[in-house]
């Protein structure tokens, strides 16, 4: 068995098609997450920090809040949608009777979060920039960083659905999982600050600080070789991921 | 041969969902698979599309082997599933595009190819409205035009018309006979006897995931049973009196207090049983032998599930 990226591409113009139509119900409401993030925590509680980072704190927020669109993205289509997709709808068993093959079903469905990933990310990224929070040009370093925090978020959203059983342990999924991330990925202040040093090893192991750490890189136009720590985790952690649903789409889907 | 089985088993752990079978569909005819629910016609087709991998023996479809050459066959061959798998938020037209790129299908063709499908199952007046808002009857038609969009030599049909109202089906079973009349082969499966007899040029009757018969139905009913079915009511221990000096059927089956006899000319057995039953109390039926009577005989339960 092998996959085909023509055949793979066919199932992301699936999803396309489908979100062509009712993008206003299901992408819009989602995107504006990270918007009110910016303005309540970012300018309203910022307006009580005089610097962070070495400028206002809506500043030091922004890069963290990119990755954070990309990571809902990806979160939301990897999670719900595939599940009802794969439970539901059979939609993949239709898919089946033709020349689409389990690994292609994959390919396409990764493609397609990563796309709503960067979707959510780059129009964000548009926000910060009117808002005048982006340091131009350097911070353009970014876009690349948000389909990678798609690629990341999309494998290991597909891994849980392809786990679970029932559509209720998608609660502890976002709220036990993405949220504390969201809460304790550099996005909202520095890590390294408030962790004592000894722990700071372990921290290494949330996904969405390396993204956020990227994302920061881009905006303040200083890299470490920290990068290439940051850009390895991300594809190994979705290589391993995927290698593993690869596997699993082929036992669900064929017996 | 369109489909080659040899001695094809489907184990499911401990569960033999198909039993050894040996199917041989010609090109251009059309082929049922039948048998009560449970008897392993779906699962017999799913390792024909190649979804589902025989525990044993071997499947070729177009003289491919369909678990190497799994894309190279379904590009050839169209499934109408028995659940409905159509997108509900999109229209038919884009439902019928979607599949079409599954295919790699592109356009101008694609959308000639959905053009001539509107047409042919008479879909034009929905053609634009999201397939949640249509009936039932509508989504089949659409399932079956899903299935066509690629110009399969071969085209499967699981369940057809399970649920449909009976114009529908009529309208469903002339397109079938229309595409076998365009040259392409057809393999369905039904437990409805009246569909397998009015399209099948040939079936294979399926029980407990054995082929238990083989071949076109008057065929069958020739050599199982009679081409005539006398039934009526009668108790077993009524039975001598009252075809006492009649002539012998073929064959004879009893279901309860049903007496079904297989006979070549009903018309003395009637003449008999009339004299004897001068005020028909006995709900009478003469009518032609089915294929429903062959499974009874063969497989000893009804088509539906005893």
């Amino acid at each position: 068995m092998s996959a085909s990226l023509p055949h793979a591409v066919a199932v992301w113009r699936r999803n396309a098609s489908m979100y062509r139509r009712i993008w206003m119900l299901n992408i819009l409401p989602n995107f504006f997450e990270p918007v009110l993030y910016l303005l309540s925590i970012g300018i309203g509680v910022g307006a009580y920090i005089n610097e962070m980072g070495g400028g206002s704190y809506a500043a030091f927020l922004a890069p963290g809040l990119v990755c954070v669109a990309a990571m809902n993205g990806a979160s939301f289509e990897v999670t719900y949608n595939i599940f009802v997709r794969l439970n539901f709808e059979k939609q993949y068993d239709a898919m089946l009777t033709t020349p689409i093959q389990p690994d292609d079903v994959l390919i396409g469905e990764i493609l397609w979060a990563v796309s709503r990933a960067s979707i959510y990310g780059v129009c964000f990224f548009v926000v910060v920039v009117l808002f005048g929070l982006a340091p131009l040009p350097s911070a353009l370093l970014v876009l690349p960083v948000i389909p990678l925090a798609g690629l990341l978020f999309a494998s290991i959203g597909i891994a849980f659905s392809l786990r679970i059983q029932t559509i209720d342990l998608y609660s502890f999924y976002f709220t036990l999982f993405l949220t504390p991330l969201f809460l304790f990925s550099d996005v909202f202040f520095p890590l390294e600050e408030r962790l004592a040093g000894s722990w700071l090893w372990l921290a290494e192991a949330l996904p969405l600080l390396h993204p956020v750490r990227l994302a920061r890189a881009a905006f303040s136009g200083r890299a470490s070789a920290v990068v290439l720590w940051d850009v390895a985790y991300i594809c190994i952690v979705s290589l391993v991921l995927l290698a593993w649903a690869r596997r699993a789409v082929r036992a669900r889907l064929m017996t | 041969m369109i489909v080659e089985a040899r001695g094809v088993v489907k184990r499911f752990g401990e569960r033999v969902a198909v039993d050894g079978i040996d199917l041989d569909v010609p090109r251009g005819i059309c082929f049922g698979l039948l048998g009560p629910n449970g008897a392993g016609k779906t699962t017999t087709l799913r390792m024909i599309y190649g979804v589902c991998r025989p525990s044993a023996g071997s499947i070729r479809v177009f003289g491919l082997d369909v678990t190497r050459e799994t894309r190279a066959v379904r590009a050839r061959l169209g499934v109408t599933l028995q659940e409905s798998v159509l997108i509900e938020a999109l229209s038919p037209v884009d439902n019928l595009r979607v599949f079409g790129r599954y295919y790699l299908l592109r356009e101008p063709l694609l959308s000639r190819r959905i053009d001539a499908l509107i047409e042919f199952l008479e879909l034009r007046s929905h053609a634009d409205l999201p397939v949640q808002r249509l009936s039932g009857g509508f989504k089949r038609r659409l399932a079956i035009a899903m299935s066509l969009i690629n110009e399969p030599e071969l085209l499967v049909l699981d369940e057809p018309t399970t649920g449909l109202d009976p114009a529908v089906r009529l309208a469903l079973w002339a397109r079938v006979r229309d595409l076998r009349a365009r040259g392409t082969t057809v393999l369905l499966t039904t437990h409805y006897m009246d569909e397998a007899q009015r399209l099948c040029d040939r079936v294979a009757i399926v029980a407990s995931g054995k082929v238990i018969a083989q071949g076109a139905p008057p065929e069958l009913i020739r050599a199982h049973l009679a081409p005539e079915t006398v039934e009526f009511d009668c108790e077993p221990a009524e039975e001598p009196t009252l075809l006492d000096g009649a002539p012998p059927p073929r064959h004879r089956l009893r279901s309860g207090r049903r007496l079904m006899l297989y006979v070549d000319d009903a018309s003395p057995l009637v003449d008999r049983l009339h004299h004897r039953d001068p005020n028909d109390q006995r709900a009478l039926v003469v009518r032609p032998t089915n294929l429903e009577d062959v499974f009874l005989r063969l497989a000893g339960t009804s088509l539906e599930g005893t």
